[in-house]
């Protein structure tokens, strides 16, 4: 038996944390374009493409003015009035969880208590620009270490499927976000293969989702071709963090189990299996044809979709 | 406060039998030893969670209540003579409850002033009459305890409400397990771990008669921004039962039900540690987002068990604690086993011109404090504290009592300077329901600072492993 809180506290503890993680790699590749000779910097905005592809404009524009690295630096890892902040993330991440001990493993509420203890010490302006790499690094190594344990600890039922929905949809949202804000640079253009700064912006949106090693292994081109690229963070089933595998994950592993344990079948199992359905049987080329902007909102939107009708579903308070 | 009892130590500087072996070990301890074994035993407690929030302070954070090595050791004579006193007490408490709700012989009798109980805020009119499973209201006391003597034990408080702290029993005896498992070896000192079971199955047993076959039990904590929210999830974990939130819980039908990712599931027990005002916000504070709403209705019905029973707060009132001698012989008709402390009402104006011209002397609490907030601790205090005190009691008397400070015992305890002697005092919890469990020791506080009586770990007390040997 399991609580609908209890439940709703495990989905979005694990969504916290897949968030922070995300959050992590999005600001060490845009750190790492900064640090790039001029030219190589694309647009001016390069900050104001990061808050963006984070979902974090608004809550930005509230407090400040200038999109300066500083700032936006400060307003992703540090800001306690941006929920979607790393520090924020974490803390929600712990607090859900620490509500719900009971249906955690030990060996999971411990990674999730010892990195909390660990952020607490952080003065806010602690974090010097020589220091935020190696942070970053460490929030990754520490979401990692949640992961494990929850693989290596979890009882396979209800509530570790709660945990995996939770993770699954926030890591689909977030390559579709960053997708959607890098789209142009995507779009097919007639004059053969991009430029040298096209290619960095390719080479920093792979490296944005852990995947520009990944890339070459499953792609043979010397260069990046945007049908490739997409493709891959899109359809590719091998790519863990695809929309199609994400969703393949959800609607089979996930929600699926539920359904089978609960023995009962509800909307979000539908429209999982839809989105999961129209994944597999897209093609790049009717996706540019249509629109990439155009099919990843409406992806994001289902998305979105997916997770109030789980929460209705199971009762989430 | 140089001639207080020394629990180690005798007055001749010999060492009690109980502490023989300990003191032998101490002798072979450096303070460096010992100060590692405290961090050590820190950084499992932070990295477990084992904390508490503190109110009040600018930081509401988490913080450790300081954990003390040295373990404060009983023997077996002592413990019996002990628990004989507190089953005494506990049974005349719960009798004491009943009472009051039902024909209330005692102020019949004359021994307890009818205005007393009536005028009370912690007695709750929409009780009376109403019989809970077994006829017990307070499954759960945790009596608050001091030395002063060798066989000399006063009570000093009975928290009939819902008493927190067990966890850290639990949890400094696992640590003290950990932490020096040949030192534990060699004593034989009686378990407690099976406290959570013997909490399970004094639960199950005040199941309400009209619950069929296996009772569900649960927690309900007011949610982790609580102080002891560690000890509920602690306790439900341990237990095996569900921690909820009042918003997990529902009335519909006349039954109490939880909300689960299926179909709700019926509610026969809870153990709840939220407050009587918070409890259900349609029979008491309407403003309470805490509690279920209607709940009450349930409870009286007999569809469900509320354990601590609401309105058993009458029993651990301060000015009904000046009576306890007279209810303890009045239901047991055995005099008390455990000492009183002699009180001062404040309410009464004879008592008040006596607390007024001696509050250097005295102890003065709030009647429905706890936690050593809003206290006075006389002969520890600055003329101006004094002062400031004299004015607050004189515009609320009857929100206070006043008692002798007492020469509290005290027992080795590893501090800055290294092992020096600290006054404790002693928690121990008894579990009414089918039969009275009482687990051996208890929740030992030890003031850290020198020469300090107040012991609560809001006021930055610490706490001790409390062994009793067996025999």
């Amino acid at each position: 038996m399991l609580l609908g809180r209890t439940a709703a506290s495990l989905f979005w503890m694990a969504r916290y944390m897949e968030r922070a993680e995300n959050m992590a790699r999005l600001i060490e590749v845009s750190y790492r374009i900064s640090l790039m000779p001029k030219p190589f910097r694309a647009h001016q905005d390069d900050w104001s493409s990061t808050l963006k592809s984070a979902h974090c404009e608004t809550t930005f524009a509230e407090k400040y003015d200038v999109a300066s690295q500083a700032n936006v630096i400060q307003h992703l890892v540090l800001d306690r009035e941006n929920p979607s902040s790393i520090r924020c993330c974490m803390e929600t991440a712990r607090n859900n969880g620490r509500a719900v001990r009971t249906a955690l493993s030990r060996d999971v509420w411990e990674s999730l208590n010892a990195t909390w203890n660990e952020l607490a010490t952080l003065r806010v302006n602690q974090l010097s620009s020589d220091k935020l790499p190696g942070f970053l690094d460490w929030i990754k190594q520490r979401s990692m270490l949640f992961r494990g344990a929850m693989l290596g600890t979890a009882l396979r039922q209800d509530s570790f499927h709660f945990c995996q929905a939770g993770a699954f949809v926030e890591r689909a949202d977030n390559t579709a976000r960053i997708l959607d804000v890098k789209y142009h640079i995507l779009l097919p253009r007639g004059s053969g293969p991009g430029s040298s700064i096209d290619r960095q912006q390719w080479a920093s949106l792979l490296r944005s989702v852990s995947a520009h090693r990944a890339y070459r292994w499953a792609y043979r081109d010397a260069s990046y071709q945007p049908w490739n690229v997409a493709q891959f963070l899109i359809l590719n089933p091998a790519m863990p963090r695809s929309l199609l595998y994400c969703y393949d994950w959800i609607s089979n592993k996930t929600l699926a189990e539920i359904e089978r344990e609960y023995d009962e079948t509800l909307p979000c199992h539908e429209t999982a299996c839809e989105t999961t359905w129209l994944l597999k049987n897209a093609n790049m080329e009717k996706i540019f044809q249509d629109g990439l902007h155009e099919f990843l909102s409406d992806f994001i939107a289902r998305n979105n979709r997916l997770t109030s009708e789980i929460a209705s579903a199971y009762n989430f308070p | 406060m140089g001639d207080n009892f020394n629990e180690m130590l005798e007055a001749d500087g010999s060492v009690r039998p109980a502490y023989a072996l300990l003191h032998k070990w101490l002798e072979t301890q450096t303070p460096g030893d010992l100060r590692a074994k405290i961090r050590e035993a820190e950084s499992i407690f932070r990295r477990l969670g084992i904390t508490f929030a503190v109110y009040g302070t600018q930081e509401a954070s988490e913080r450790l209540i300081p954990f003390d090595i040295i373990p404060r050791i009983f023997a077996a004579s002592e413990w019996r003579r002990l628990e004989a006193g507190i089953a005494q007490r506990v049974g005349a408490l719960n009798a004491f409850i009943d009472d009051v709700y039902h024909r209330q012989e005692i102020v019949r009798a004359g021994k307890v002033p009818g205005d007393l109980i009536l005028q009370n805020e912690a007695y709750l009119p929409q009780m009376a009459g109403h019989s809970p499973a077994r006829n017990v209201y307070s499954h759960i006391i945790g009596t608050d305890i001091v030395r002063v003597g060798a066989n000399e034990f006063y009570v000093l408080e009975d928290n009939c409400r819902t008493p927190s702290g067990v966890s850290y029993m639990l949890e400094d005896r696992e640590a003290m397990m950990f932490l020096f498992p040949d030192l534990f070896a060699k004593h034989r000192v009686a378990p407690i771990e099976h406290y959570p079971e013997l909490l399970r199955q004094t639960l199950d047993s005040v199941a309400p008669a009209q619950c069929d076959g296996e009772p569900t039990c649960v927690v309900l904590t007011p949610g982790i921004y609580n102080s002891a929210f560690f000890e509920h999830a602690f306790l439900a974990d341990e237990m095996g039962i569900q921690l909820v939130t009042g918003d997990d819980l529902f009335v519909n039908d006349g039954w109490l039900y939880m909300r689960t990712t299926q179909s709700p599931v019926r509610v026969d027990v809870v153990y709840r540690r939220v407050d009587d005002d918070f409890l259900d916000p349609l029979t008491f504070n309407p403003a309470s987002t805490l509690g279920v709403p209607g709940i009450f209705d349930v409870y009286r019905a007999g569809r469900v068990t509320i354990v601590n029973a609401p309105g058993a707060g009458i029993a651990d009132d301060k000015a009904v604690y000046s009576f306890m001698p007279d209810i303890v012989e009045f239901y047991t008709g055995d005099k008390p086993i455990l000492n009183n402390v002699p009180t001062w009402r404040c309410s009464d104006s004879d008592s008040l011109a006596y607390v007024l011209e001696h509050l250097e002397e005295l102890v003065v609490k709030e009647v429905h404090g706890s936690g050593g907030y809003g206290m006075l601790v006389g002969p520890t205090a600055s003329k101006k504290e004094v002062a400031a005190f004299r004015q607050i009691l004189k515009t609320r008397p009857g929100n206070y009592i006043a008692q002798p400070t007492l020469a509290l015992s005290s027992c080795p305890t590893f501090v800055k300077s290294g092992v020096a002697p600290r006054h404790v005092d002693l928690r121990p919890f008894a579990l009414t329901g089918d039969r009275m469990r009482i687990t051996p020791g208890g929740f030992t506080r030890v003031a850290m600072k020198k020469g300090s009586l107040v012991v609560n770990s809001s006021q930055g007390g610490g706490t001790k492993d409390t062994w009793v040997l067996e025999d």
